[in-house]
């Protein structure tokens, strides 16, 4: 009886197509089960080329030697960004056994933190901030812009010529600066819907826009002319005390 | 005081119809009560250019070691490092230093605990671990001491690391700071290449490195024992303490973990004096702090002010005021997205420290001031506020991972007005369950929030669902509608479909 109740609640808003063969519907941020598929299986090869080999070994000396594995974060990051964005089966296969550690450690970590894409994105990651301080700010519009000038994908899809991934993203820490979104590692800030689709459009065109504030500021002072930090830096050993002038 | 002058002045009308007494000519000695005097008070904020710390924070002069050199950064450290751990971690107990990252708890005791009796026989590498992990919405203050003072942390790692006789540091930023963490490698490398870093630091004999370790986005590893584990390549799963990570920490070392604002102000204090640094701020809220001022205001910004700053002060003066005046200002997140929010009448008296806030019912967190001003939702803020726990929990402890999700449920639904009027304290009843009953403190900074709100915005909560219901009729616990019920079934009355409803109280 309980479950009829809420059933017809629930379809209120769901539109329920549930046949008796079909599994429930995921409510996880992203399935954390893999999948062979033909282009992420672990027959596909994956090998760090030279210039990272190197890269990795450098960023495996900063840990102990017997604690390796610290560096499966880094590698994995260094792996994703020779894979196109994403860590594919084979990527973290090749860092297990890299690091010397059992696969489904690696797995545990590649599931776990949300910088770690297990599928393919699109050539420009955009990331949009959607949490509170962004939201007061109205980033809201900006998410809506972003979706519809790229033809109306929503948060998570791929346009179809594969150029944008579009997320939604939680505090990336530039909330002085907000509303903001990130297209790779590029911080793109103080947005208006126009800049948005400014920045969108040269990226369609191949080009790299300026990252930073898009309004006249150029870090997170006020807007309006600096009310601190307006004097020249002090020198070394000004106002020091005596023994350290 | 008002009180206390007027009563005076009555009293000497008071006084002055009495019938007058002939003038005795021997000189009064005695002191009447009227004549003490109240003692100055201090008007805290506008801190001048010299006693700021980073003076690079907008990034206007060259952040490499030449810049960094000319702005006093790297100056006599080695005479820092020569006068000794004991020196160094007094300095900062004199500067009354509270650790920046949130809990405010005292940094020289904190640094002290590394070198507890006989801590030479110990063999183990000891390590200090820099949170540069900068997540709580809200705060992006360490951003900027990444990417416009990286120096300023590097000798600060240094000279921590000299305090609590640390071989190494490992500076954890979050992955989404590409750019500060590549300021921070140049930094890095420029300092080796100056001999710094390394064996024989500065030419003082202390050999000491310093190495970055990029996150990958996980607000959880802000927490000290989730960021060792994350360090150490697992999931960033909080450890359950004692043992503290002064006795087993990162690799089974020995660790301390500090914000970044922390230790980057360390060399400052010790080359301008701990009582340099007291100076600033109520006594026991010392210092200097950077504040980073998001939302509904004028001109948002980041800024580094004294300590005790009255919060209108420091909207007022650093970021052109509320949007639309002080009239339209709705609450304030005074910080970061943990702290419960304060209402407009409490924002015109606090002061931005520690006790002062904690003493309204909020905290100074991270120092991130988040502005709401009247068009704002705040069920809706703070909704999303619970969205964002709900995402970033790291799943191990089953109060915040169930809660978060429950208290998320809620939040939507109240957001709407799509509850009953009783939901109200089982939501508070539920935040209650959550906080103190998890391993870190996530569970708690998801519940504050909520209770903060309901504290002071409940009527505007009661008046949602009261406008929802008479919309669509009854409404019961979790949000079932009466007229989506099926009458031929029987219906527990436990769903709340039959209660009546309290009407709201206007």
């Amino acid at each position: 009886m309980l479950s009829r109740l809420s059933r017809t609640t629930v379809a209120r808003t769901i539109v329920r197509k549930r046949f008796i063969s079909a599994t429930p519907a995921s409510r996880s941020d992203a399935l954390f089960v893999h999948r062979d598929t033909p282009y992420n299986n672990p027959k596909i090869a994956f090998e760090f080329n030279p210039e990272n080999l190197k890269r990795a070994k450098e960023i495996i000396s900063h840990y102990p030697p017997q604690y390796k594995k610290a560096a499966v974060i880094p590698l994995l990051d260094l792996g994703q960004r020779q894979n196109k964005g994403w860590t594919s089966i084979s990527v973290m296969n090749y860092v297990a056994n890299l690091l010397e550690m059992p696969p489904m450690r690696v797995y545990e970590v590649a599931t776990f933190y949300t910088m770690f894409n297990r599928e393919p994105i699109g050539q420009h990651f955009v990331q949009v901030c959607t949490t509170t301080p962004c939201m007061l700010q109205g980033s809201t519009d900006i998410l809506n812009t972003v979706c519809e000038h790229l033809g109306g994908i929503k948060p998570g899809q791929t346009t179809s010529d594969g150029k944008f991934t579009v997320i939604e993203v939680e505090c990336q820490g530039a909330c002085s600066n907000a509303p903001m979104l990130v297209v790779g590692d590029d911080f793109y800030e103080d947005l208006t819907p126009q800049s948005t689709k400014k920045i969108l459009d040269a990226l369609k065109k191949g080009e790299k826009p300026k990252p930073g504030p898009q309004s006249s500021r150029q870090t997170s002072e006020n807007s309006a002319g600096l009310t601190a930090l307006t004097s020249k830096p002090y020198g070394p050993g000004e106002f020091c005390q005596p023994e350290f002038q | 005081m008002l009180r206390a002058s007027s009563s005076s002045q009555a009293l000497l009308r008071a006084g002055s119809r009495l019938p007058k007494t002939p003038r005795t000519t021997k000189p009064r000695t005695q002191r009447s009560l009227a004549t003490v005097a109240d003692t100055p008070v201090r008007r805290y904020g506008g801190l001048r250019d010299q006693d700021r710390i980073f003076t690079n924070a907008y990034c206007r002069h060259d952040h490499g070691i030449k810049g960094a050199m000319s702005r006093g950064d790297w100056h006599r450290t080695k005479d820092i490092l020569l006068k000794g751990d004991s020196w160094i971690i007094q300095s900062i107990k004199d500067s009354g230093l509270r650790g920046r990252g949130g809990a405010g708890f005292p940094s020289g005791l904190k640094w002290s605990f590394m070198n507890k009796p006989g801590w030479e026989k110990d063999p183990r590498p000891r390590y200090l671990v820099i949170n540069a992990d900068e997540g709580e919405p809200g705060t992006c203050k360490d951003r900027e001491i990444l990417r416009g003072d990286p120096h300023k942390l590097v000798e600060g790692c240094l000279v921590a690391g000299r305090a609590m006789n640390a071989t190494a540091a490992y500076i954890y930023i979050r992955g989404e700071f590409y750019q500060e963490a590549s300021h921070v490698q140049q930094a890095i490398n420029e300092a080796y290449a100056a001999g710094f870093l390394g064996k024989d630091a500065c030419g003082s004999g202390y050999s000491f490195d310093v190495y970055v370790h990029r996150g990958a986005g996980a607000y959880i590893c802000g927490e000290e024992t989730a960021l060792i584990e994350s360090i150490e390549g697992k999931q960033g799963k909080p450890r359950l303490k004692p043992p503290f990570p002064a006795d087993v920490g990162l690799f089974g070392c020995p660790t301390t973990v500090a914000n970044v604002e922390t230790v980057a102000v360390a060399p400052t204090i010790c080359r301008r004096g701990a009582s340099w640094f007291a100076g600033f701020g109520r006594d026991r809220n010392q210092g200097t702090k950077l504040f980073c001022i998001s939302g509904h205001v004028n001109n948002p910004c980041v800024v580094e002010e004294e300590m005790s700053i009255p919060l209108k002060d420091l909207i007022e003066k650093h970021c052109g005021g509320v949007r639309g005046g002080w009239d339209n200002l709705l609450g304030i997140i005074p910080g970061g997205s943990s702290v419960p929010v304060i209402p407009k009448d409490v924002c015109a008296e606090v002061l931005m420290d520690y006790d002062s806030l904690k003493d309204a019912q909020s905290g100074l967190g991270t120092g991130a001031v988040i502005v709401m001003d009247k068009s704002t939702d705040i069920v809706a803020a703070i909704a999303r506020f619970s969205q964002f726990y709900k995402h970033e929990s790291c799943g191990q402890c089953t109060p915040c991972r169930e809660g978060t999700t429950w208290m998320m449920n809620m939040m939507n639904r109240m957001v709407e007005g799509r509850g009953h009027q009783r939901e109200i304290d089982m939501l508070l009843e539920l935040t209650k369950q959550v906080e103190g009953r998890t391993i870190c403190a996530l569970g708690d900074a998801a519940a504050w929030p909520i209770q903060g709100l309901m504290r002071h915005f409940r009527p505007e909560v009661e008046n949602r669902i009261a406008q929802f219901r008479a919309q669509h009729g009854a409404v019961g616990f979790g949000g079932h509608l009466a007229s989506a019920a099926d009458d031929t079934l029987a219906i527990p009355d436990n769903l709340g479909l039959r209660l009546p409803e309290p009407t709201a109280q206007a």
